[in-house]
């Protein structure tokens, strides 16, 4: 008997899914008749195990700034202006690296970060920023959303490192000081409300607040 | 006809001549006591003067001096830092002075609405100041103490 009969029509591609699903279905929902319970427990866990370290593991990894800076729109663009700033380069050698700052750190507000990342590798893969020309018309673009989410979570980023808490005003300028009681232990205003462009350049800053 | 003695007593005469030429050091405040041929060492960067308190000016003309700290100040196409505070709406915020309203005039005469382009730039004019000791005396006398001089029976 041949398998391929030419008198009935083949199945569509979506009828043969069905199929194949519906087979899958039995084959998962019939008890075991060769592994014991213990032995499909035990694999089960060895699998969990593997399958959600490696999951966070590779979410570390796509977590560092040598992964940030390995695409050249990065490393040539934003990261090459960041290491004039304070940020990278200080007194004290302590430096902020790229997710320090545009990663959230907790973990339900990084997945979904990382979610929103997508759109990034979709640009990258399509050329949206590829050439410095490019990049910068789209900087204004991109530094809004960064505002956007700066704003919305009261500068959560920057707070993982500056507290207002243990920000000591009398070993501020008067300038600081001064702004710093006024607007920021008031709540007033967020960090990035008036610290906007200090570890990349800013791009046209016609209509945004507090800016001429 | 020059003898070869002459000549020998010209080549020592150049020798010592250059040689105490190069030698020679000035003694200037700016350059240090480096010989100069040589290159002397590099000043130790002084960290800009953050007091914020306003610097009297030396004469009516001079722009005022930055009192505080701009490193990193972004001033460009794409915007000015120091607008942030000394913009006319900014000011009520910030309480920093005003740009003057002689800023707003272009070349023409006319007072734009702002700051004029030719005069975006505050730190062709405008500078912040080190904390240093000033390498050269300077014996600068302001108009106020000079007209109080010529006057009789004025402040000597």
């Amino acid at each position: 008997m041949s398998a391929v009969d030419p008198s009935t029509p083949r199945p569509s591609w979506l009828a043969r899914l069905w199929n194949f699903i519906v087979e899958l279905w039995g084959v998962l929902r019939r008890p075991s008749s060769v592994f014991g319970l213990g032995a499909l427990v035990f694999a089960g866990f060895v699998a969990g195990v593997i399958f959600w370290g490696g999951f966070n593991t590779a979410l570390e990894i796509t977590n560092t700034e040598k992964f940030c800076t390995g695409c050249h729109e990065m490393k040539d663009n934003v990261f090459a202006e960041l290491k004039s700033t304070a940020h990278f380069s200080n007194r004290s050698g302590v430096r902020a690296s790229c997710p320090d700052c545009h990663v959230p750190h907790n973990w339900t507000d990084k997945i979904a970060r990382k979610m929103q990342a997508s759109k990034e590798v979709w640009g990258h893969l399509f050329g949206t920023i590829d050439t410095r020309e490019k990049f910068k018309d789209h900087r204004l673009e991109l530094a809004l959303h960064e505002w956007a989410r700066l704003k919305a979570n009261d500068s959560l980023e920057c707070r993982n490192c500056h507290s207002s808490e243990s920000m000591d005003i009398t070993k501020q300028s008067p300038r600081a000081s001064v702004a710093h009681q006024r607007f920021l232990f008031t709540s007033e205003k967020t960090c990035i409300d008036c610290h906007k462009g200090i570890a990349h350049q800013l791009p046209d800053m016609k209509g945004v607040p507090g800016w001429q | 006809m020059i003898g070869k003695p002459f000549v020998l007593l010209l080549a020592i005469a150049l020798a010592a001549g250059s040689s105490s030429l190069l030698a020679q050091s000035l003694n200037s405040g700016l350059r240090g006591p480096t010989p100069l041929n040589e290159e002397g060492p590099a000043p130790p960067m002084t960290p800009m003067r953050n007091t914020s308190e306003k610097e009297v000016r030396n004469y009516p003309e001079q722009p005022p001096v930055i009192p505080h700290s701009v490193e990193g100040y972004q001033i460009d196409i794409n915007g000015n830092k120091c607008l942030s505070c000394h913009a006319r709406a900014r000011t009520g915020e910030s309480n920093a002075p005003m740009v003057s309203i002689t800023h707003f005039m272009d070349r023409d005469g006319q007072f734009l609405s702002t700051v004029s382009p030719r005069r975006f730039f505050c730190t062709s004019c405008h500078v912040p100041q080190n904390v240093v000791k000033a390498p050269i005396a300077n014996d600068f006398i302001d108009v106020d103490t000079l007209i109080s001089r010529a006057t009789p029976g004025g402040r000597r």
